[in-house]
C-alpha cells in the first residue's frame, strides 16, 4: 500500500518524464512548449498536493470552531506565482516561436538546423 | 634615488618615446636622456649597495604576506648596472641599424624597447619571487612585439615559439613552483640563506629545483632553449640587447636567485636529490657547443653560442660554493660585454653588406676593420682567453668547482672551452687572412657610425673588465660572506 | 526610516519600477539615459552595501525584513560580503554595457523598440539584484524567471535570426533549470516547512528523513548547474552569447551564470553542506570531475572555434569550470578561490566583450568571424589595445586580475592531498590552451594585414565606448596590484560559506 499511497508522487513523475519526453524527442518547437508546459504542471501538482491534508477544509478560520483541520495554503499561494511565472514563460516561449516561423518559414527544429548550418 | 624609480622612469619613457613618435629625432633624444638617467640612477644606488646597505620600496601587498617589494641587492645591482649601462651603448646602435636598415614601425620598437628595460630593472631589484614574475612575464609579453618586429610569415611564426615556450615554461612549471614554495614557506622574500630548509627536502626538493630551472625557461636550459635561436628573427639591435643581455641574463640571474635566496646554497648542497642539476648544465653546454659548430648563420651561431654561456652561469651556480656563485655573477657581466660586442658586429656586418651566413664573411676584415676587431675580442671572450673579461670568470668558475671536487663541471668547462675555439676562431681566421670569395653584391665600408662607435665601446668594455674586475667581485663576495663566515 | 536603511529594498526596486518608466520613455535616447541612471543608482547603491558588509567582523550580514515581517515569516533580504560582491559584479557590468553599447544598441535595435527593451534590461537587472539579495528560497525561483525571462527578450534582440532559435535553446533549457530548482524547494518545504533559507539550515538536521532531502539537494544543484551552464549543461550558452546584441552579451556574459553560481554555493553550502553527510561526497565527487572536463573541454572548442563570440562563450564554460572547481574542493581556500574568480572572470570576459562592441561597430555586428579580424589592430589600436590587457587577465598574467584569482586557486588545488597534481595540472594546460586560443585572435589582429572589409566603419567612431572599455581595463590591472577588496570580500564570503560546521572536517 506504501506505493499506491503515495499516488500522487508517481503522477508527478509521469508527468515530469511526459514533459521532458516531449522536450527532447519532438522536433517541432510548438510541442518542445507543450512537453514544457506539462514538465510544470507536474511542479505545480507535486506542490499542491503537499499540502492536501485528509479531511481538511480550506484555510479559512470560523469563529467558535476549534482543533480545525485545514490544508495548507501557502505551497497554494506559491503555486499561484509559479502559474503566472509558467504562463508568462509560455507566452513569451510561444511569441518566440511566431517569430522564428516568420524569419525561417518553418517550426521543425531539424529543417530549422539545416538552414542555419547552410550559410 | 630609490629602486621603485628606476623601474618607472623607463616606462615614463615609453610613454614619452609614444607621444614623440612622429618626430625621429626627438623620439630618439628621449630614447636617449632615457637610458642616461636611468644608468645614472641605477649607479647612485651602487655606493650603498657596497657599503653594506639594501634600499627597498614598497608598492602595495599583492597577496597575504607577499608585497610588491623592490630591494637592491648585489646581484641585482650587478644585473641592472650592466642592463642600464648597457641601454644606454645599445640605444646609440640601434639609432644607426634602424635608420641604416629603414625599418618600419621604429615608434613601436623604442616603446617596447624601453618597457623591456622596466620589465628587467624590476626583475633585478626584486624582493620577491611575486614581482619577481610579475617583472619577467611583463618582459616576455614586451619583447614578443620586438621578435615579431618584421611581421612576415617566418618571423611570427618563430615569434609565435618564442612566445609559446617562454609562457609556457613560465605558466606551466615556474608559477607552481612559486605557488608550492609559497605553501611551504609561508613567504617568499629574498632571504640570505634561502627560505626552503626545513620545508621542503629530499626527491621533492630535486623536483621543485626542477620546475624552477625549465620553468625560468628564459635561462634556456636544453630541452627549454629553443625559443632562443627563434627569437634571432628580431632586429639585430634587440637580439644584442635583449637576447646577449637582458632577458637572458634575466633567466640565469633568477636561477642563480632563487637557488642563493630561495633555496639555500647549504640546504641544496646537503640533498643529493640537487645533484641533477650539474648533469643538466653540463649536458646544454657541450651539446649547445656542437650544435652551435654547426650552423651556418651567423647569428643563430650565435644564439647557440648563447645557450651554452648561459649554461655556464647554471653551471657555476649549480656547483653550489661560494666562489662558484661568485664565478656566476661574474660570469654574468663578462658574457654580456663579450656576446652585445660580437651581436653589434654581426648586426654593423648586416647594415653595412646585407651578408648574414658566415660562410660569407671570409676577407670581411679589410673592409670593415673595427667591426672584425672588436668581433675578434668578443670571440677571445667567449673562449676565455686573456685579456678578456671571459678569462676572469671561467676563473672563478673552476676555482668554485675545485672547491667542491666536482670533476664534471671542471671537465665541462675544459671540453666547451676546445669547443668554443673551435667555431670562433674560423671565423676570425677567415674574416682577416682569407681572401674574399664570394663578392660582395655592393662595394661596402663599415656600418654607420653610431653602430661603430658603439661595438667599439662594448669590445673596450671587454678588455678592460679583465683589468678593473676587483669592485664587481668585492660586490658580489657580499652575497657569499655569510655562507663563508659560518663554514670557513 | 533614513534612506540608509531601506538600501537593500532599493536596490531591487529601484530598476523593478524605473522599467516601465523607461517603457513608456519617448524619445529614445531618454529612455537610454533613465535606463543608465537607474543602473548606475543600483552600482551606488551596491558600492555602499558592499562598504556595510565589510565593516564589523566577517560574517557581518545585514538582513532587511520586508514589508516590517520578521523571518522567518516575512521575506528577508540578506546583505553580505558574499552577495555583495555578486551585486557589484551585476550592477557594474550592466552600467558599464548600457555606457559603452549607446550607439550599438540604437544600431541594432528598431528605433521604437528601444524603450521595450531598455525596460526589459532592467528587469533582467532587477531579477538578477532580486535573486542575489533575497534569503528567502521562493524568492530566488520567482526573481530567477523575471531575469530569465527578461533576459530572453533582450537576448532575442539581436540582429540575426539565429538569435531566435539560440534564444529559444536557452528559454528551454533555463526553464527546466528552474523547474528543477523549484521541485528541490519544494521538496525541503515538505520537510522543513519553511522557505527562508537560513531557519531552513537550522531545521533540516530535524527533517524526519533524509532521502527526500538528498533528493531536493540533486535536483537543487542539477537545476541551478544548467543555469550557471556547468559542463556537459552548457550547450545553450555559447549560441546565446553569439547571437545577442554585443551589448547584452556583455552584460549577461559578466554577470548572468555567476549568479546561477551564487545561488549554488549558496544552497549547498549554507543549507545543504552543513546538515547532510552525505552531501560533501554528493557534491563534490559529481562537480568535481565534471569542473575538470569542463575547463579542458572549454578551453579546447575554443582552440577550433572560428566566431569570435563563440570562441569567449566556450572560453566562459572553461572558466566557470575553475569556479565550480573551486566550489568543489569544499574547504575554505577553495571557496575563496571560486567566489574571488567569480568577481574577476566578470571583469576580464565583461572588459572582452565590452571591446566586441566596439569591434561591431566598425566591422558590422555580423562580422566577428576570427578572419573578419585581421589586422585590426592597426586599424583600431586602442579598442585592442584593451582586448590585449583583459585576454592577459583571462590567461592570469601577473599584474592583472585573473593572476590573482588563478594564485589563489592554485594554493587551493595543492593543499588537496594527491589530487594536487592533477587539479594544477588541470588549471595550468588550460591556461596555456587560453593563450594558445587568444593568441589567434590577437596575432593576426596586429600583424596581418587588413582584408578588404576593414574598409570604412560602419559607425562613426566616438570616444564614450573607448573611454568606457578602457576604464575596465585599468580595472583588471588594478585589481591585479591592489586586489584586497575582491580577496578581503573572497575570504569573508568563503568564511561565511563555511561557517559553523567545519565543511573541512568532513572529508575524509
Amino acid at each position: 500500500m506504501e506505493i499506491l499511497g503515495h499516488y500522487h508522487y508517481w503522477v508527478f513523475a509521469v508527468l515530469l518524464m511526459i514533459g521532458f519526453y516531449a522536450l527532447v524527442a519532438k522536433q517541432n518547437l510548438f510541442k518542445k512548449m507543450l512537453g514544457l508546459s506539462i514538465l510544470q504542471s507536474a511542479v505545480f501538482l507535486l506542490y499542491i498536493t503537499m499540502a492536501e491534508r485528509e479531511g481538511g477544509t480550506a484555510p479559512i478560520i470560523q469563529p467558535g470552531v476549534a482543533d480545525q483541520l485545514y490544508s495548507n495554503p501557502l505551497p497554494q499561494v506559491l503555486i499561484l506565482t509559479a502559474i503566472v511565472v509558467g504562463i508568462s514563460t509560455m507566452a513569451l516561449g510561444l511569441a518566440i516561436v511566431v517569430r522564428i516561423r516568420e524569419e525561417y518559414g518553418t517550426i521543425e527544429d531539424d529543417e530549422i538546423r539545416r538552414m542555419d548550418r547552410r550559410p | 634615488m630609490t629602486p621603485g624609480l628606476a623601474f618607472w622612469l623607463p616606462l615614463a619613457g615609453s610613454i614619452l618615446i609614444a607621444f614623440t613618435g612622429r618626430h625621429p629625432n626627438i623620439r630618439e633624444t628621449v630614447t636617449l636622456i632615457t637610458a642616461g638617467l636611468l644608468a645614472a640612477m641605477v649607479f647612485s644606488l651602487l655606493p650603498d649597495v657596497l657599503a653594506g646597505g639594501r634600499p627597498e620600496a614598497s608598492l602595495g601587498e599583492l597577496l597575504p604576506g607577499v608585497p610588491l617589494r623592490f630591494v637592491v641587492e648585489p646581484l641585482g645591482m650587478l644585473y641592472a648596472g650592466i642592463a642600464s649601462t648597457l641601454w644606454i651603448v645599445n640605444s646609440i646602435y640601434s639609432i644607426g641599424y634602424m635608420r641604416g636598415n629603414r625599418e618600419k614601425h621604429q615608434t613601436r620598437f623604442y616603446v617596447c624597447f624601453a618597457i623591456s628595460i622596466a620589465a628587467a630593472i624590476g626583475i633585478a631589484f626584486s624582493g620577491n619571487l611575486l614581482t619577481l614574475f610579475l617583472c619577467y612575464e611583463m618582459l616576455t609579453l614586451s619583447t614578443y612585439p620586438l621578435v615579431a618586429h618584421k611581421g612576415d610569415a617566418d618571423t611570427l611564426a618563430s615569434a609565435r615559439v618564442y612566445l609559446g615556450i617562454l609562457l609556457a615554461t613560465s605558466i606551466g612549471l615556474f608559477l607552481p613552483a612559486i605557488i608550492w614554495t609559497y605553501v611551504a614557506a609561508g613567504t617568499l622574500d629574498f632571504t640570505q640563506g634561502g627560505i626552503l630548509a626545513g620545508e621542503v627536502q629530499g626527491p621533492l626538493l630535486g623536483l621543485l629545483l626542477a620546475l624552477y630551472v625549465f620553468g625560468i625557461g628564459k635561462a634556456a636550459v636544453m630541452p627549454v632553449h629553443r625559443w632562443l635561436p627563434a627569437a634571432m628573427v628580431a632586429p639585430t639591435p634587440v637580439s644584442a640587447l635583449l637576447h646577449a643581455v637582458a632577458v637572458v641574463k634575466a633567466g640565469v640571474f633568477t636561477v642563480v636567485k632563487v637557488i642563493v635566496y630561495i633555496f639555500g646554497i647549504d640546504h641544496l648542497f646537503s640533498e643529493p636529490s640537487s645533484s641533477w642539476l650539474v648533469y643538466a648544465a653540463a649536458f646544454t653546454i657541450i651539446v649547445a657547443s656542437v650544435v652551435a659548430l654547426r650552423q651556418t648563420n651567423l647569428k643563430r651561431m650565435l644564439a647557440y653560442s648563447t645557450v651554452g654561456q648561459l649554461s655556464y652561469v647554471v653551471l657555476a651556480a649549480a656547483v653550489l660554493k661560494p666562489l662558484s656563485e661568485v664565478g656566476a655573477a661574474v660570469h654574468i657581466v663578462a658574457h654580456a660585454f663579450g656576446k652585445i660586442t660580437l651581436f653589434f658586429a654581426a648586426g654593423a656586418i648586416y647594415t653595412a653588406s646585407k651578408k648574414t651566413e658566415i660562410a660569407e664573411l671570409a676577407g670581411i676584415g679589410r673592409r670593415m676593420p673595427f667591426t672584425m676587431a672588436a668581433f675578434t675580442i668578443g670571440a677571445l671572450s667567449m673562449i676565455g682567453v686573456p685579456p678578456t673579461g671571459g678569462f676572469v670568470s671561467k676563473w672563478y668558475i673552476l676555482a668554485g668547482a675545485f672547491q667542491a671536487d666536482n670533476y664534471t663541471a671542471i671537465f665541462t668547462i675544459i671540453a666547451s672551452t676546445v669547443l668554443n675555439a673551435a667555431y670562433f676562431l674560423p671565423i676570425v681566421y677567415a674574416a682577416w687572412l682569407m681572401p674574399e670569395t664570394s663578392p660582395g653584391t655592393k662595394e661596402h665600408g663599415e656600418a654607420p657610425w653610431p653602430a661603430v662607435l658603439a661595438l667599439c665601446v662594448t669590445a673596450l668594455l671587454t678588455l678592460l673588465f679583465f683589468l678593473f674586475n676587483q669592485p664587481v667581485i668585492d660586490l658580489e663576495m657580499q652575497i657569499v660572506t655569510p655562507i663563508l663566515r659560518s663554514n670557513p | 526610516m533614513t534612506l540608509a536603511s531601506q538600501l537593500p529594498a532599493l536596490q531591487v526596486v529601484v530598476p523593478l519600477l524605473t522599467a516601465p518608466i523607461a517603457a513608456a520613455m519617448r524619445p529614445r535616447d531618454l529612455a537610454w539615459l533613465v535606463t543608465c541612471a537607474a543602473s548606475l543608482t543600483a552600482f551606488a547603491i551596491a558600492v555602499a552595501l558592499t562598504a556595510g558588509a565589510l565593516q564589523g567582523p566577517a560574517d557581518t550580514s545585514l538582513r532587511y525584513d520586508m514589508g516590517g515581517w520578521p523571518a522567518p515569516f516575512g521575506i528577508a533580504l540578506v546583505i553580505d560580503s558574499l552577495s555583495a560582491l555578486v551585486l557589484l559584479v551585476i550592477t557594474g557590468s550592466s552600467t558599464l554595457a548600457l555606457l559603452a553599447g549607446r550607439r550599438a544598441m540604437a544600431l541594432d535595435i528598431e528605433p521604437h523598440r528601444q524603450p521595450l527593451f531598455y525596460a526589459a534590461w532592467l528587469t533582467a537587472l532587477a531579477g538578477l539584484c532580486g535573486i542575489t539579495i533575497t534569503g528567502d528560497a521562493f524568492n530566488i525561483f520567482v526573481f530567477m524567471e523575471i531575469s530569465s525571462l527578461a533576459t530572453y527578450v533582450i537576448i532575442a534582440a539581436g540582429p540575426e535570426r539565429r538569435a531566435l532559435t539560440s534564444v529559444f535553446k536557452y528559454l528551454i533549457t533555463g526553464t527546466v533549470g528552474a523547474t528543477f530548482y523549484l521541485i528541490g524547494v519544494g521538496l525541503i518545504y515538505m520537510m522543513t516547512g519553511t522557505l527562508n533559507l537560513e531557519d531552513m539550515e537550522l531545521r533540516i538536521a530535524e527533517a524526519p528523513s533524509r532521502g527526500p532531502v538528498l533528493a531536493a539537494a540533486g535536483f537543487i544543484t542539477v537545476g541551478l548547474a544548467l543555469k550557471a551552464a556547468v559542463f556537459p549543461l552548457h550547450v545553450w550558452l555559447p549560441n546565446a552569447y553569439a547571437y545577442a546584441p554585443h551589448t547584452v552579451t556583455a552584460f549577461i556574459a559578466a554577470c548572468s551564470t555567476k549568479v546561477a553560481l551564487y545561488v549554488l554555493l549558496r544552497f549547498d553550502f549554507m543549507v545543504l553542506q552543513a546538515n547532510l553527510p552525505e552531501h560533501a561526497a554528493q557534491f563534490a565527487g559529481y562537480l568535481l570531475p565534471l569542473a575538470l572536463a569542463g575547463i579542458l573541454f572549454g578551453s579546447s572548442v575554443a582552440l577550433f572555434e572560428t566566431h569570435l563570440k563563440r570562441l569567449l562563450g566556450y572560453s566562459s564554460i572553461a572558466q566557470i569550470g575553475y569556479i565550480v572547481l573551486g566550489a568543489a574542493m569544499l574547504d575554505r581556500a577553495g571557496l575563496t578561490a571560486a567566489t574571488l574568480h567569480m568577481f574577476n572572470h566578470a571583469l576580464a570576459k565583461g572588459t572582452l566583450f565590452l571591446a566586441v562592441i566596439a569591434l561591431g561597430l566598425r566591422l558590422g555586428q555580423a562580422n566577428l568571424n576570427l578572419s573578419n579580424l585581421w589586422g585590426v589592430g592597426r586599424a583600431m589600436p586602442w579598442t585592442m589595445g584593451a582586448f590585449t590587457v583583459a585576454a592577459a587577465s583571462l590567461v592570469g598574467i601577473p599584474g592583472t586580475a585573473g593572476f590573482i584569482s588563478k594564485w589563489y586557486l592554485v594554493s587551493a588545488a595543492l593543499q588537496q592531498g594527491p589530487w594536487a597534481v592533477v587539479l594544477v595540472g588541470v588549471i595550468l594546460i588550460s591556461s596555456l590552451l587560453a593563450v594558445a586560443y587568444l593568441w589567434r585572435v590577437l596575432e593576426p589582429a596586429f600583424f596581418a594585414d587588413s582584408p578588404a572589409t576593414l574598409s570604412e566603419p560602419i559607425a562613426h567612431q566616438s570616444w564614450a565606448p573607448l573611454v568606457i572599455l578602457w576604464l575596465a581595463a585599468a580595472a583588471n590591472v588594478y585589481f591585479g596590484l591592489a586586489p584586497q577588496l575582491p580577496v578581503e570580500l573572497a575570504s569573508r564570503a568563503a568564511a561565511i560559506l563555511t561557517a559553523g560546521h567545519g565543511a573541512a572536517e568532513l572529508l575524509p
